[in-house]
């Protein structure tokens, strides 16, 4: 984006300021959603939103203090768009995609207003391998070579719409805006393309065909992956009062999901916290691969002091790189914290825009725009001749007022997400972590079972129903147990009651800052639950032969239990046979001490 | 280029509306200069402005104004405030202007009050400590250097006695230069002459005073903050001062805000407060903070007092979601006479983790947080069993917990105003743990028990007036 302010340039005036919203007449020409440049020596970025009776209404993206009236505005008749290329990766931006590291060697450590920066570094090289020909046909969404980025094969793609012939095709170290290829359009014209393409972050990029997802995404949380699973290509809602842990939960995701890319949206949210993040997540490795975790990230940092209106475009900057990657047939994880903070932004533009408010002050239009983000996510075959499938997963968290979640970004977020993952404040305050509320929360994924149970490790859907049982069934003794005592109860339901109080210690508690325990492999999941699971049925077995439920309460195997997410890492948990064994034997042993008093 | 107006269409509340000249450049947000019929000068500030309309706000209020003798300048700048380190010691209103009686301040730098977001690249993670001097505030919800952590109180708790005392004591532990902004907003002038009166007690001449008086103009409320962050920024980041800025009472600055949005016929949202309310509270908070490779920092300890003592009311939870932790003070504990009445398990440092242990504090310090807090939870389990079936039936071990209890709160929690190092908290708190048994200590490394745990400690010590005043200067 230059500025140029010459005669070439359509200009127009500012005729009215009030806050971060213009009226601005004279344009040539004008449509909703071209971006402007406001102001000679101020260059404040700006976007029309709505033309009435020949004047643009234009939200800028920056502070209006100092703008003086009749100052002149550019049009530049393009939409706010991403540039979409080599070098999105490891890079932190603003919320218009403005590259912060870049920015800071440009205007120090505070933002100033007006500066620019372009979002790929135009300096950089890359290594272009074409894999078409001279001559070969190519329409949309087809690979044409690639570069390598960092750990990724980053494809060069032909943007969407467009088809034709290899005209020319270059090899070899380039920058982004080098000519890679031409094509031979049908119209016999000849069209150049580089290693960028630009697309406007309100539009939806192209695909084949949608799926249903089927596939879960591993996210090394084991309430999530055992309880409330989520698929590749499925929405999630991560809601909670300040203080439950939305934070943390998003943060373990980034480091420890099983995704190709993940795009971190720090939406309106602290700005220590995006700090700590920025400082600790270079020096992180992806446990998987001990690649560095940064080598798959792209971030958007709009902290809750920088403009309003970039805070609002951020998800919409975010889901569009996302949808870039997707488009090669990568799996994307995004994550966006948080969706209220959004919303307030957009309730924040519309009063400034003197629009009629619904409930709790938001536009009418808050479900519409919400589900313009969410419905974006999915899993899909991608564009171009070969099938290839990718996929974009989305986890929002909502801060809601008061911890109260019958507000409307919580209600409205309800009807597109098909995962709802409570935290409670409650579990929070007993240092429960992940406050995960297994009796609020909801996954609707339940086309994941086949693939764990085919694919993964067998007996996931039996094991989660039992512990689902187990869980909901001690909910209701619970106060049944307040009332009357815990030992008035029957034996197997004082079982019950035990055994769900071990499960959410020793399995449901994940310590995030313990070594062996932040992150639980698919097969450690299982394994630990199966052993609970194991102790629950020979224990209920023993209480049929008139055992009492002290004597399980003193196993040496149950204390070693407990401690098991801690005492085996994921990579050693093959070793976990030792305790099984022991439990056998420690049952066996117990069994055969009242089969002979019996 | 100044020009003038004398013709005024109306007058609203502390807004001025009139057409400008054609022609006129007026710049949004830019300084006029109101000159009225009696010669007196007040200024305002352009808030909208359109070919048909300037917006005009007037920071002391429109009383007076006539329409045709009102002359009006609009000066070709925007809101700056000069700052220098001459500032020290010294007491100014809600315009930056001096308001003890001494010389004016030769500005080093004439500063935009609203500021620049810091670039999140360029934060560096809060770290160290400051000390507060209170014993549940410094072990339990640590103030790290860059943190912002609000004060959650009630009409009629003692906030401003709390807020004083951490004026006059607060530290940091390194040789590094150390200041206290105060910032006064809306406070009534009985407070004001409290706080002025507690200040020059202790010298003052580490403190800069920021006063807005109830009786003074509501625009002023909505400067002062920017005002005295301002300076602080001045301070922290060109002269490697690590600051401390006290803002009390943020519920009087968003009441403010309430009332110029609806004088400006914006569209209300929760409870009649702007929706743009919580950019505006971040715009606030998000100042504190720490630059890499600078030697400065900005700390916040915003006061709130919670209408009706409600935690979900929009002021109190949009400051929760923006700050790191709270302090909230009890309404039971001022009841029992208890100071300061800081409620432990409702209060949170979110940063305290990283900052303490052996290097800033003491290498026992997380442990002892993490006991306090688990037997002070227990322990009022134990007091609401003991409710229901007496004390005679509580287990010996229970009844130790309620001694811990009794203890905890007469000791510990109400210290009074005196002033404790960490180093001396952290004995007092040793004393309460050697109440309970080694074996209910759980949270403390074994070897942090062997060094600091009194055996055989008598809890009637504490008593004992005079060996325990002794105690304290150890």
């Amino acid at each position: 984006m230059k500025s140029k302010f010459d005669s070439s340039a359509d200009l127009g005036t500012v005729i009215s300021i009030n806050g971060s919203v213009l009226k601005v007449e004279g344009f040539q020409d004008q449509s909703v959603g071209d971006m402007v440049n406001i102001g000679e020596g101020l260059n404040i970025i700006g976007e029309i939103i709505k033309i009435v009776n020949m004047v643009a209404i234009v939200q800028c993206y920056e502070e209006t203090f100092g703008l003086e009236l009749n100052s002149k505005v550019e049009n530049y008749h393009y939409p706010l768009s991403m540039e979409l290329g080599p070098g999105l990766l490891r890079t932190i931006y603003d919320g218009i995609q403005r590259p912060l590291k870049t920015l800071s060697h440009l205007s120090g450590d505070f933002l100033s207003r007006g500066i620019r920066a372009p979002a790929l570094d135009r300096e950089k090289l890359w290594n272009f391998q074409p894999t078409v020909e001279i001559g070969d046909y190519v329409t949309e969404g087809d690979f044409v070579g690639f570069v390598k980025e960092l750990s990724q094969k980053h494809q060069i793609i032909v943007p969407p719409g467009i088809k034709g012939k290899i005209k020319t095709i270059n090899s070899g170290e380039m920058v982004v805006e080098d000519c890679a290829y031409t094509l031979q359009l049908e119209d016999d014209s000849i069209k150049e393309f580089t290693l960028i393409t630009r697309w406007p972050i309100r539009n939806a990029r192209p695909y084949k065909k949608r799926f249903l997802p089927n596939k879960p995404l591993i996210t090394g949380t084991r309430v999530f992956d055992l309880l409330f699973p989520v698929a590749q290509g499925g929405v999630v809602a991560v809601p909670g009062g300040f203080g439950t842990g939305k934070t943390v939960v998003q943060h373990n995701l980034a480091k420890f999901a099983d995704a190709d890319i993940i795009v971190y949206i720090g939406c309106g949210e602290r700005g220590n916290e995006m700090a700590d993040l920025l400082n600790s997540f270079p020096n992180l490795m992806d446990p998987k691969n001990n690649l560095p975790l940064m080598d798959r990230t792209i971030m958007i940092a709009n902290t809750s002091n920088m403009p309003v209106s970039a805070r609002e475009a951020s998800i919409f900057s975010g889901i569009t790189m996302a949808e870039y990657w997707r488009d090669m047939g990568k799996n994307v994880l995004l994550l966006a914290d948080s969706t209220s903070r959004w919303a307030e932004a957009l309730r924040e533009l519309s009063g400034r825009l003197e629009e009629m408010p619904t409930e709790g002050g938001y536009p009418a239009y808050l479900a519409t725009r919400l589900s313009n983000f969410y419905e974006r996510a999915g899993l899909v075959q991608v564009l171009g001749k070969f099938k290839r499938m990718g996929s974009i997963t989305i986890v929002g968290s909502v801060s809601p007022p008061g911890g109260d979640f019958s507000e409307p970004i919580t209600t409205n977020t309800k009807r597109f997400v098909k995962a709802f993952w409570a935290l409670d404040a409650k579990l929070a305050y007993s240092r429960h972590y992940p406050a995960v509320n297994w009796l609020d929360s909801y996954s609707l994924y339940n086309e994941v079972a086949k693939y764990w149970d085919d694919e993964i490790q067998e007996g996931w859907q039996k094991s989660r129903t039992v512990v689902n049982t187990i869980l909901s069934k001690a909910d209701q003794l619970e106060s049944i147990a307040k009332l009357i005592g815990t030992e008035n109860l029957p034996p197997n339901q004082q079982l019950i009651l035990y055994v769900s109080t071990v499960l959410k210690e020793g399995y449901l508690i994940q310590n995030s800052f313990n070594d062996n325990d932040r992150y639980s492999s698919p097969r450690k999941t299982m394994e630990l639950i199966e052993l609970f699971i194991q102790f629950y049925k020979s224990s209920l077995k023993l209480i049929k032969l008139g055992v009492p439920v002290f004597r399980f309460k003193q196993m040496v195997c149950l204390h070693k239990l407990r401690r098991a997410r801690l005492d085996y890492h994921s990579k050693d948990i093959s070793n976990i046979s030792e305790l099984e064994l022991e439990m056998r034997q420690e049952f066996e042993s117990l069994e055969e001490q009242y089969v002979e008093l019996t | 280029m100044a020009i003038s107006y004398t013709k005024i269409s109306s007058v609203m509340g502390p807004l001025l509306y009139m057409k400008p000249i054609p022609n006129h450049n007026i710049k949004n947000g830019s300084i006029v200069r109101i000159q009225t019929r009696d010669g007196d000068i007040r200024t305002g500030q352009v808030l909208t402005v359109s070919r048909e309309l300037v917006v005009i706000q007037v920071v002391e209020g429109t009383f007076g104004m006539s329409l045709g003798t009102t002359k009006i300048t609009f000066l070709d700048d925007i809101f700056r405030v000069g700052v220098s380190r001459e500032m020290m010691g010294r007491r100014f209103n809600g315009l930056g202007e001096p308001i003890d009686g001494g010389d004016p301040i030769l500005p080093e730098e004439l500063l935009d009050i609203n500021g620049e977001p810091m670039n999140p690249v360029c934060r560096a993670y809060p770290r160290d400590v400051i000390q507060t001097g209170i014993s549940s505030f410094d072990t339990l919800m640590t103030l790290v250097r860059g943190q912002k952590l609000p004060i959650f109180s009630g009409q009629g708790l003692p906030h401003n006695k709390l807020v004083a005392q951490i004026v006059n004591n607060a530290k940091v532990l390194s040789k590094e230069p150390f200041v206290t902004i105060f910032c006064g907003i809306g406070l009534l002038a009985e407070q004001s002459l409290y706080f002025q009166k507690k200040f020059e007690e202790q010298g003052a001449t580490r403190v800069i005073s920021f006063i807005n008086l109830a009786s003074d103009p509501t625009i002023e409320r909505l400067l002062i903050p920017k005002i005295a962050l301002t300076t602080a920024e001045f301070l922290a980041y060109k002269q490697d001062m690590h600051v401390l800025v006290v803002l009390t009472d943020i519920t009087n600055y968003a009441e403010a805000l309430r009332e110029i949005s609806n004088v400006k016929g914006e569209i209300p949202a929760r409870k009649g407060f702007p929706s743009y309310m919580y950019s505006d509270f971040a715009n606030i908070y998000e100042r504190a903070g720490r630059i890499k490779g600078k030697k400065g920092s900005i700390t916040q300890i915003p006061v709130i007092s919670m209408p009706n003592d409600d935690i979900s009311h929009p002021i109190p939870d949009i400051t929760g979601y923006i700050t790191e932790g709270q302090i909230v003070l009890s309404r039971d504990y001022h009841q029992q006479n208890i100071f300061p009445p800081i409620y432990p398990l409702s209060s949170l440092s979110r940063l305290m983790k990283d900052s303490i242990g052996g290097d800033n504090t003491r290498e026992d310090h997380a442990d002892i947080t993490s006991q306090l807090y688990a037997c002070y939870a227990k322990a009022l389990e134990a007091r609401e069993l003991e409710s229901i079936i007496g004390k005679e039936s509580l287990s010996d071990n229970d009844k130790d917990y309620l001694t811990f209890a009794e203890y905890f709160e007469l000791y510990f929690i109400n210290q009074g105003e005196s002033e404790r190092s960490f180093e001396s908290s952290f004995n007092v708190a040793w004393r309460l743990l050697s109440i309970m048994k080694k074996s209910e200590l759980i949270r403390v490394k074994k070897e942090n028990i062997h060094k600091y745990y009194i055996e055989n400690f008598d809890p009637e010590t504490f008593t004992k007036e005079k060996a325990w005043k002794r105690h304290i200067r150890e």
